[in-house]
């Protein structure tokens, strides 16, 4: 189950200007830190984070072990049509969620 | 104009003076007050604050039946709404016991006693996430300590410990946040260390921590030997610390930096 707040106004007017707003719960762990035992954990990050609106790619971007926990994003989007807005955060481990939020665009 | 602005005046000295009298002249401030527009804006905003992400994982938790009795948090409490205030009246004495617990010690009372489970460790993900959702049914409640005679001793303890010189710098916690508080210590304004935000999402530890575990930094910090996890040290400590920020308004899972 992942936990994720997402931000995103409910409804927009044609060609406004909207900002989308998302966090995600995860480690972000580096790679390049010794664990208790004295061992390096491995590196579990989330490596892209993209947003389509209605399956076209509006924002997409990669994330490096630089990237706190937990991490923020922030992005603007012209309100075209209404329909979804699908965020993903693919990442090491297999990680992969989606969230999808309707918007209606008047 | 100028007799008007005179009684003005007067009004204004009036109002100050019996403001004054009546002790209602705040000088507490909150760690809050002393971090700048953009940590404040990310504890404001409830989609922005990273504390609310373990928020809800105690929204998650707090329906999911644990140990052998396999109850959950809602079949004795109910709704979580109901746990409004509690937080802001710990620590305090459970009945049948004659020392104080911690928030996070009495959601561990519940696992041992009525759930029939394991004790979560100290800063287990799961039981501050659950501190931080019934904290969070608190926020904006004034801090209020329960009227238990048998809490003055362990306040005093506490208040004891708080001017307490400790570690290789020989530092109290009355030197920095009474003496020092408002100055800076390298980049970072001191503050007055009134409990109102725990748990808290601070952003150098990247996670939600407890008071025990800000404590504890301190206490590294003065270079002193920290007292194990399981110390009556933290809870009488916190017991002072509450009464100290008496009605200051809770504001869990605060943001600090």
């Amino acid at each position: 189950m992942a936990n994720v707040l997402i931000n995103v106004p409910k409804t927009a007017r044609r060609g406004e200007v909207i900002e989308i707003k998302a966090m995600i719960l995860h480690p972000m762990e580096t790679g390049f830190r010794p664990g208790t035992s004295g061992r390096i954990i491995p590196r579990n990050i989330i490596e892209r984070f993209t947003a389509t609106w209605n399956g076209t790619e509006v924002f997409s971007m990669a994330m490096s072990p630089a990237i706190a926990a937990n991490p923020f994003v922030s992005f603007f989007a012209v309100a075209r049509e209404s329909g979804t807005i699908a965020l993903r955060w693919t990442g090491d481990e297999g990680f992969a969620v989606e969230e999808r939020v309707a918007i209606t665009v008047a | 104009m100028k007799a008007a602005r005179a009684v003005l005046g007067l009004v204004a000295l009036f109002a100050a003076t019996w403001a004054a009298a009546q002790g209602t002249l705040e000088t507490r401030r909150s760690g809050y007050q002393d971090m700048g527009p953009a940590l404040r804006q990310m504890q404001d905003d409830d989609t922005a604050n990273p504390g609310m992400l373990f928020v809800q994982l105690g929204d998650q938790a707090w329906s999911r039946p644990a140990g052998t009795s396999g109850k959950s948090c809602a079949d004795c409490h109910g709704a979580v709404a109901g746990m409004k205030g509690v937080a802001a009246r710990y620590p305090a004495i459970p009945p049948g016991a004659d020392k104080p617990v911690d928030l996070g010690g009495r959601i561990n009372l519940c696992r041992t006693g009525r759930q029939q489970a394991e004790p979560w460790p100290a800063e287990n993900r799961d039981l501050l996430a659950l501190e931080a959702l019934v904290a969070l049914q608190s926020r904006g409640e004034p801090i209020a300590p329960p009227a238990d005679p048998r809490l003055a001793p362990f306040r005093e303890r506490g208040a004891e410990i708080y001017r307490r010189r400790q570690g290789q710098l020989n530092l109290s916690c009355a030197i920095c946040h009474d003496d020092n508080a408002g100055k800076q210590l390298a980049g970072v304004v001191i503050p007055q260390a009134h409990p109102t935000g725990y748990p808290i999402y601070r952003l150098e530890w990247q996670t939600l921590g407890s008071l025990k575990r800000r404590l504890r930094n301190c206490l590294v910090g003065v270079r002193a030997d920290a007292w194990p996890l399981d110390a009556m040290e933290y809870v009488e400590l916190e017991t002072y610390l509450m009464d100290r920020a008496r009605g200051m308004k809770i504001e869990s899972p605060a943001v600090r930096p």
